[in-house]
């Protein structure tokens, strides 16, 4: 069992708050936010790169906060391809085993394993440089599982590779990793489809805080939050003004908006968040669009209402031209509701 | 248009490159003759022009009224340029090190207050630190010795090295050494195990400016020594043209920007190959 208890830091970029929470070996624990919400801080302050105001981590109810950082039992993976650019590739991965005190016969054979796995057996003597940037980053991640940490750290792994390569090492990493069932797995990432497709928990950061965690569907499915609802949706979800008033809710300019089988609040203002999939061509909102651009074989198009700006996805590749009126539909079955403090009030009529 | 800019890059390289090497050449031939064919005008290539001799080069090695002997300001100057410089850069990238990697604060004093007490060692004027340095080395009795010299130029040179080694640090990633850590090194243990295989063009840069510095140095090994210590610089320096041959001061010459020279061939390679490439992309 991994367990950080309530760490605060004082670092210069993001603070992080009171950061708890707990992991079992065998899992892999994505951390999802934005950029600046505390992911790298968080890992480093694991790892005790960065100092600790407050707080402790503890693996197996043994306190690892005044350990140096190399008797931590922690493996990081950057975000840039970092390797020992003297060394080779063998050498490479082989390094914090020899630094376990293996011999090096044992280490090179353990090394050589490694390399296997990650697919980079022909490559064993060349130097990083001399790698492509997907071939680096197996490095890298190879170097950081072969010593069997207990805690293996990624930091957004796969933030620096073209699209290509990453869809390829995120299709590849389930398998990269198995095995690692004495582990637990902390991955950072900004991007809410890689935190759902790998993750068995994901962990909600923002402003140096923890946000929510769960099962990353559930977190989709009933975001706690306006902030976890924001950072979880991708496409991004639109989020409008809005008020209950005598049993019906309404976007602002007074525009009545559809409430079937949602339970309402008592009357006063509210969030009303529209994901993508909400809004649909044809109905009775007239709209202006915005914007529209394909994403592979769906067409996002943002629609200017008179309450304000929200998102529309449509499949399969569709012709909007901007500036151009749009009358669209909004189904209540994806609309969810956050009270002034961002608390997500939404209940649904069963 | 190109083919004339390229003629003209190469008439201007050529003619720079004649400008640079020819005080060498005519030394190298003066060095090669005799009293004969020193005063019979300007002539350049051996056999043709004059018949060459090594008396220039032998007396080099000659003692009494025939000879100048550099043997022993050789050794000094090698000594006290090598002992200094090394001394100087395994302090200055110790130094460099933690200035790049740790804050240090004392007060208003900080990282970069301290490069720079280091640097101005060297905007100082050498005047200014003869006589202290005179009166210190008096004080321990290292006046006119090879110890007192090395001190004093470590003083010269850890500048240099901790000038060049910071800067060389901080284009290295720190995510190096925390990488080195993570894998079971100590912060020590990072930078010998890590840091320094990947400083080796610093280390060599800082060295040849150490070793150009030290050897180079006239002032303090006149005001610093007498009769027991000389270094080359000195030692050509006090050589009376009216009494020394002209090819023997030649020889000489050459002979002391030799060691220098070849140590700019051998070490040119690690100058200019970038060994980071490959640690963070």
């Amino acid at each position: 069992m991994f367990q950080v208890e309530q760490l605060t830091t004082s670092d210069p970029k993001v603070s992080l708050q009171d950061v708890s929470f707990r992991c079992e070996a065998g899992n892999i624990y994505t951390i999802l936010g934005s950029t600046g919400a505390g992911k790298t801080e968080l890992l480093r302050a694991l790892m005790g790169l960065n100092p600790l105001v407050d707080g402790d981590i503890q693996l197996d109810g043994k306190s690892l906060t005044a350990r140096p950082v190399k008797d931590r039992s922690m493996s990081l993976v950057y975000q840039q391809f970092i390797n020992y650019p003297h060394l080779s590739v063998l050498d490479n991965v082989a390094f914090p085993l020899r630094r376990q005190g293996k011999n090096k016969a044992e280490a090179q054979s353990l090394a050589t394993e490694m390399l296997a796995t990650v697919g980079l057996s022909d490559f064993l003597q060349r130097r990083p440089a001399q790698l492509s940037g997907g071939q680096q980053q197996r490095v890298a991640l190879a170097r950081a599982m072969v010593k069997k940490s207990r805690i293996l750290m990624l930091d957004e792994p796969l933030a620096n590779l073209d699209y290509k390569l990453r869809e390829q090492l995120r299709e590849e990493f389930p398998r990269l990793v198995a095995g690692n069932d004495n582990s637990v797995i902390l991955y950072t990432t900004t991007e809410p489809r890689e935190a759902m497709e790998l993750g068995n928990t994901t962990i909600v950061m923002s402003d140096g805080r923890i946000i929510a965690s769960g099962p990353p569907a559930d977190l989709f499915a009933h975001p706690p939050n306006q902030s976890t609802a924001s950072v979880i949706s991708d496409p991004p979800i639109s989020f409008i003004s809005g008020h209950v008033r005598n049993d019906a809710l309404y976007f602002s300019e007074d525009q009545l908006a559809p409430s079937d089988g949602l339970q309402l609040p008592a009357d006063g203002p509210v969030t009303v968040a529209l994901r993508p999939d909400a809004i649909e061509p044809g109905g009775d909102f007239d709209a202006t669009i915005g914007l529209s651009e394909f994403s592979g074989s769906e067409t996002i198009v943002h629609l200017d209402f008179e309450f304000g700006r929200a998102i529309m996805l449509v499949e399969g590749i569709e012709n909007f031209a901007v500036g151009d009126s749009l009358s669209v539909s909004i189904s209540a079955e994806h609309i969810m509701l956050f009270a002034p403090d961002g608390r997500n009030i939404t209940t649904r009529i069963k | 248009m190109n083919k004339f800019y390229h003629t003209l890059k190469t008439l201007f390289l050529f003619g720079w490159s004649l400008f640079v090497v020819f005080p060498f050449l005519w030394a190298l031939t003066t060095s090669f003759k005799d009293a004969n064919a020193i005063t019979s005008g300007a002539t350049y290539i051996p056999w043709v022009d004059y018949e060459p001799s090594t008396q220039g080069w032998t007396s080099l090695f000659t003692t009494g009224s025939q000879g100048i002997n550099i043997v022993g300001p050789f050794i000094d100057s090698a000594s006290v340029t090598l002992i200094a410089s090394v001394l100087s850069l395994a302090l200055g990238t110790l130094a460099a090190y933690g200035l790049s990697r740790f804050e240090y604060r004392l007060g208003f004093v900080k990282n970069g207050d301290i490069t720079f007490f280091f640097i101005s060692q060297r905007i100082m004027p050498p005047i200014v630190l003869a006589i202290p340095f005179f009166l210190m080395l008096k004080e321990i009795g290292a006046l006119d010795t090879i110890f007192g010299l090395v001190i004093v130029y470590i003083a010269l040179l850890l500048p240099i090295a901790v000038w060049v080694m910071t800067d060389f640090f901080a284009g290295i990633p720190k995510e190096l050494d925390e990488m080195a850590m993570t894998d079971g090194c100590s912060p020590i243990g990072a930078f010998f195990r890590v840091i320094l295989p990947n400083s080796v063009p610093g280390l060599v840069v800082a060295g040849m400016f150490c070793l150009i510095f030290g050897w180079n140095d006239f002032f303090f090994a006149f005001t610093l020594t007498f009769t027991e210590t000389q270094l080359l610089p000195v030692s050509i320096v006090s050589l009376n043209s009216s009494v020394t041959p002209w090819w023997s001061l030649s020889a000489f010459a050459l002979i002391s920007v030799a060691p220098l020279a070849c140590v700019a061939v051998i070490v040119e390679r690690y100058m200019s190959r970038g060994t980071m490439s490959g640690a963070i992309r």
